[in-house]
């Protein structure tokens, strides 16, 4: 590795030589058979799942941009991601605003949200974070219990699917999976983008040692709570369109096990890792609706996966085929 | 000695820890451009004594000031840039970035675009020459682009130090810049301090008496949290409750 150029501006260590975007050739590839798979995809599989498993890819990175880069583990991600489902929910169906509004009024909520709790919770480190995160989700879920609007235990049904920007039809499956497709690839893009950018490199710094960040001057905590925002905003998009997709937004959303479901999907993929969380997802989503006719043993079929992936492969799949090839993936 | 002197200075300076007195009115004065050591027997209260300075704890009693500024009350990161950069006894090294990636985190701090998340960091390439040149002033140009959990104990502080000169601080306090370091190193990381202290004030803790000897100008002797003696090497290795506090009584 010595012998490259000093002064050029590779990061090293780095995968392969960066095109002029500042992106490595191998990201550039794994990104282009992403995008061409969930292209080709709804030929071959059904778009609603297709559907699903992009709208828990977004919420899996939303969360590992925090756990992963921020190094903060949420336990109370589900608050995010179903407060947003709720609200955009709502909007579509009661006030009958279109698709994309109802996203952006979603995904503001989450921000907003993310402001008040992560102001609170990373005033604490480690366990106790992750208890604060995990209380104030609670606290959401009550509230999405009790709330006249959410519909307790049914939740909001039959969310209509209106025009999008008030003009075009996306009632069926294809349409709406086109517009599933370009908001999930513009969010993923943003989050590749922020763990990459000189922002990224701070929260890697503080990742790495909090204290030597502090004592060069930085104001950590500022940090924490940008980037604790920037990942319930994200995991509030993936909520909100995922309500759209399924036109229900329900108390499923909100629970805490599906806190724990993104912990997994992070930490199974590797959350060190920018295309971890994605695998993670997949897979997990995958297993849900394929294996869903074995009931209850999913969640055990799960559990098993879960040890096995921590006792053989702690760095996540993608993190041991990583350090396999021996390039950042 | 007229306070603009003084660059730092602590007045009464007292950390309580649930009933133990780990430091106990203490009196700091550092001159501006020496190097002044803080020494003393384990659990005199010197890292305490730094920790309080860089406010990385808060002081129980007692007053600090940094350039005539009442620093008592502010947070760590923002003794930092005031010009007050201290290290730690544990490397304090990022692991998993490059050498050069480390050094470019202080100087990404000075220069901005800190909370930039919408640019490709390939703009952090403009710090490269300036991160280049700290590196190799400390002798790691050949593992630029290794990453620092790769470096030996001895390059480690080396890079610890790159680092806090990118800042271009004022003031160092350095906690044990040579504990656990093979005498190569020592020697090194010595002429290092012996060179970085042009224009530059220096606090260290040392346990390295001969390190201490050959540098410092000023040697403050911390024991049970007090000071106990102040002056320069000759003084302090003549005084009688020096010897008794690192020796024991009955030393003749």
């Amino acid at each position: 590795m010595t012998d490259q150029t000093l002064m050029d501006t590779v990061e090293t260590p780095s995968a392969g030589r960066p095109t002029p975007l500042g992106i490595p050739r191998l990201h550039l590839a794994i990104c282009a058979a992403l995008v061409a798979f969930f292209i080709i995809g709804p030929f071959f599989l059904y778009p609603v799942f297709l559907m699903k498993v992009m709208c828990f890819v977004l919420f899996a990175c939303a969360f590992n941009l925090l756990l992963g880069y921020g190094g903060l583990l949420s336990f109370g991600h589900a608050a995010f991601f179903g407060s947003a489902s709720y609200v955009s929910a709502h909007a579509a169906k009661a006030w009958g605003l279109t698709p994309e509004l109802s996203i952006l009024l979603g995904t503001g909520s989450a921000a907003l949200l993310g402001l008040v709790i992560g102001a609170l919770a990373i005033r604490r480190q480690g366990i106790y974070f992750a208890m604060v995160t995990l209380a104030f989700a609670q606290m959401v879920y009550f509230v999405s219990l009790q709330a006249p609007f959410t519909g307790g235990e049914d939740g909001i049904q039959a969310v209509p699917r209106n025009m999008l920007f008030g003009l075009i039809d996306i009632s069926s499956d294809n349409a709406l999976y086109a517009f599933v497709f370009v908001i999930v690839f513009a969010c993923l893009f943003l989050i590749y983008r922020i763990i990459h950018s000189p922002f990224g490199q701070v929260l890697k710094a503080i990742r790495e040692n909090e204290a030597r960040s502090v004592s060069l001057g930085y104001r950590v905590n500022r940090y924490k709570l940008a980037v604790f925002v920037m990942s319930t905003t994200l995991a509030g998009t993936a909520g909100a369109t995922k309500a759209l997709v399924f036109q229900l937004a329900s108390l499923t959303d909100v629970h805490w096990a599906m806190s724990g479901e993104v912990v997994l999907m992070a930490l199974l993929g590797g959350m060190h890792t920018v295309f971890g969380p994605i695998v993670g997802a997949a897979i997990i989503v995958t297993m849900q609706n394929y294996f869903a006719t074995f009931g209850a043993w999913v969640t055990v079929l799960q559990g098993t996966i879960f040890v096995v992936a921590v006792l053989l492969f702690r760095e996540g799949i993608v993190g041991v085929l990583g350090k396999w090839l021996k390039k950042p993936l | 000695m007229t306070d603009t002197d003084l660059i730092l200075s602590a007045k009464g300076m007292t950390k309580q820890f649930a009933g133990f007195m780990a430091v106990n009115n203490v009196d700091l004065n550092v001159r501006r451009g020496t190097i002044h050591a803080l020494i003393g027997p384990n659990g005199a209260g010197k890292t305490t004594c730094f920790n309080l300075l860089t406010k990385f704890l808060q002081p129980t009693a007692g007053s600090i000031t940094f350039n005539g500024r009442d620093i008592t009350t502010l947070a760590a990161s923002e003794i930092a840039r005031l010009g007050m950069v201290r290290s730690f006894q544990i490397s304090a090294v990022f692991p998993k970035l490059t050498v050069l990636e480390n050094v470019r985190v202080a100087l990404q701090r000075r220069r901005g675009h800190n909370f930039d998340f919408w640019r490709a960091q390939t703009v952090l390439g403009q710090f490269n020459a300036e991160a280049m040149r700290r590196v190799e002033e400390v002798g790691l140009a050949d593992f630029a682009h290794h990453t620092a959990d790769e470096l030996s104990y001895g390059r480690k502080r080396a890079l610890e130090i790159a680092t806090t000169l990118a800042l271009e601080p004022e003031m160092l306090l350095l906690d044990e810049p040579m504990a656990g370091m093979a005498q190569a190193d020592v020697e090194r990381i010595s002429e290092l301090i012996k060179r970085i202290s042009a224009n530059r004030t220096i606090l260290m803790v040392e346990h390295n008496l001969s390190v201490v000897a050959d540098l410092s100008n000023t040697i403050t002797v911390l024991a049970r949290g007090q000071v106990l003696a102040e002056g320069d090497y000759a003084t302090i290795s003549n005084d009688e409750r020096v010897i008794e506090a690192y020796i024991g009584v009955g030393h003749d």
